[in-house]
């Protein structure tokens, strides 16, 4: 692994973002308006709004970073970039790393926005700071990345490549708290729901809106959630063959 | 004559086909070698088994001394795939920056290969907006970055007017005479003449290894399309007998 192959991978990944305005505008939009739906859509019901509003704002990261990143990957795959990568001193992990530091970059701006927008714009309300708000989402987005370069070695086409979203993605978000509170949840079910890591996101959200300082859950969760990053990269390193048949 | 390239007995298959039936042959370094074929016949397989991202079922491969696709190849391999593999959605300068950056090498040396390919007046278009030619020459460009010892280069005319064409096979044997050594496929029998040597592969075997001259007396016609077409009715010949 080399730090400037890294640093340059991540540069590239940028400039090619930068070249497409709209998916840029899309990235930094649509959380945000998504947001200002949901304040509608809870009118008048403040504690709801802020409670499903920070839950929104680890979820809208993890879920379009985990696209973006499949497709951008798949694209890598299918164009023959990839294959001509890996006879250049290019590390597989300059390259995985290289796509987590791009879009994590990304989604820290993406965050900013929707973050800025929630607290200032309608009124979210949150004991902790919003600093650790974008801070979480952050790490989501990472997550996000993560999986979606591990799903990527599953997908030979674009339809298979979005496929994976109900599989990878959806379980994690029904599982998660949003709906039924996991302590409510039957056994097995919440048996799942530990071992997928966008829960330990979610509950680490929860701390910030109920605590005026960051917790130990939360670090704790946050500790966990990265460990699942690094998992997810590592495999995916694993699965990214030089030699393919 | 020392080879850069030694290819031993290669048994490669894709599905259930064997698309490589025990090939071996050698590239001579500082040599501009064509591999020739029909399409289909397994120039790409053999050339991804070279360039070590192909999955071989037997055989060995030996690039400048060392299996093919070890690590310190891939400083001393450049390698240009049938489909231009650069970033569509990067400028011509932006896609060479970056591949020099993968060498250690400077914006210097990624704006000398883009002139190289003639594609200075173009540096700063979205590879997407180019030709189909201007397009396979950037990613020509961008292999040629760093000056590599072995240039690997799947049908890199294809697409290319006749004034162009001339002018990379003037490229190709200015870089072997500075030692580089090139091994380019090819379907097009005129281009099979600019070669040093050519290897003839027909259904995954080799049916033809020698000069262009020699291929031409051996089978005693001038045409080399003529010739290539006697060695495969030669061979079937034998295969048959």
């Amino acid at each position: 692994m080399s730090l400037r192959i890294t640093f340059s991978t991540a540069a590239r990944i940028l400039r090619q973002l930068r070249h497409d305005r709209r998916t840029v505008a899309l990235l930094v939009v649509v959380p945000a308006v998504l947001l200002v739906l949901l304040y509608f859509m809870y009118d008048g019901a403040d504690g709801t709004f802020d409670r499903i509003a920070l839950v929104m704002l680890g979820i809208f990261p993890f879920v379009i970073m985990f696209l973006v990143t499949s497709i951008a990957m798949l694209r890598e795959r299918t164009t023959g970039t990839l294959e001509r990568l890996l006879t250049t001193p290019l590390g597989k992990l300059d390259l995985l790393f290289g796509y987590g530091l791009a879009f994590g970059l990304a989604a820290a701006v993406q965050a900013g926005v929707a973050v800025a927008v929630a607290y200032w714009a309608l009124g979210l309300d949150t004991a902790g700071s919003a600093g650790l708000v974008v801070l979480i989402a952050v790490v989501n987005a990472v997550l996000g990345v993560a999986l979606g370069l591990f799903c990527s070695a599953f997908a030979r086409t674009e339809f298979q490549a979005v496929q994976f979203l109900p599989v990878v993605v959806v379980p994690q978000i029904l599982l998660c708290g949003l709906f039924v509170p996991r302590a409510q949840m039957a056994g097995w079910l919440q048996a799942t729901s530990d071992a997928l890591p966008l829960s330990y996101a979610i509950e680490a959200l929860a701390q910030v809106g109920a605590h005026p300082d960051a917790t130990t859950t939360m670090w704790r969760d946050l500790t966990v959630v990265t460990g699942a990053v690094l998992v997810a990269l590592v495999l995916a390193a694993a699965t990214l063959r030089r030699r393919t048949p | 004559m020392t080879s850069a390239v030694e290819v031993e007995d290669l048994v490669v298959e894709r599905g259930r086909r064997r698309v490589l039936q025990g090939i071996s042959c050698a590239v001579a370094a500082g040599s501009v070698t064509g591999l020739l074929g029909p399409s289909g016949s397994g120039k790409t397989t053999l050339i991804r088994a070279i360039v070590g991202v192909q999955v071989i079922k037997s055989g060995t491969v030996t690039v400048l001394g060392e299996p093919a696709g070890g690590p310190a190849l891939r400083r001393t391999v450049g390698y240009v795939t049938q489909a231009p593999s650069v970033y569509a959605d990067l400028s011509v300068r932006e896609n060479a920056r970056y591949f020099a950056s993968l060498y250690g090498l400077g914006a210097a040396d990624a704006d000398r290969a883009i002139a190289d390919v003639g594609l200075a007046g173009a540096a700063g278009q979205l590879v997407g907006n180019l030709s189909g030619g201007q397009r396979s020459r950037a990613s020509l460009g961008c292999a040629m970055i760093g000056a590599p010892r072995l240039l690997v280069l799947d049908e890199p005319t294809v697409g290319q007017d006749p004034v162009l064409r001339a002018d990379l096979w003037a490229k190709f044997h200015a870089l072997a005479a500075a030692g580089t050594t090139l091994l380019v496929s090819s379907h097009v029998m005129d281009e099979a003449g600019r070669c040093d040597r050519l290897l003839l592969i027909r259904e995954g075997r080799l049916i033809g290894d020698d000069s262009p001259a020699a291929i031409r007396a051996a089978a005693g016609t001038e045409n080399l399309e003529e010739a290539f077409l006697r060695l495969i009715r030669d061979s079937e010949q034998v295969a048959a007998a």
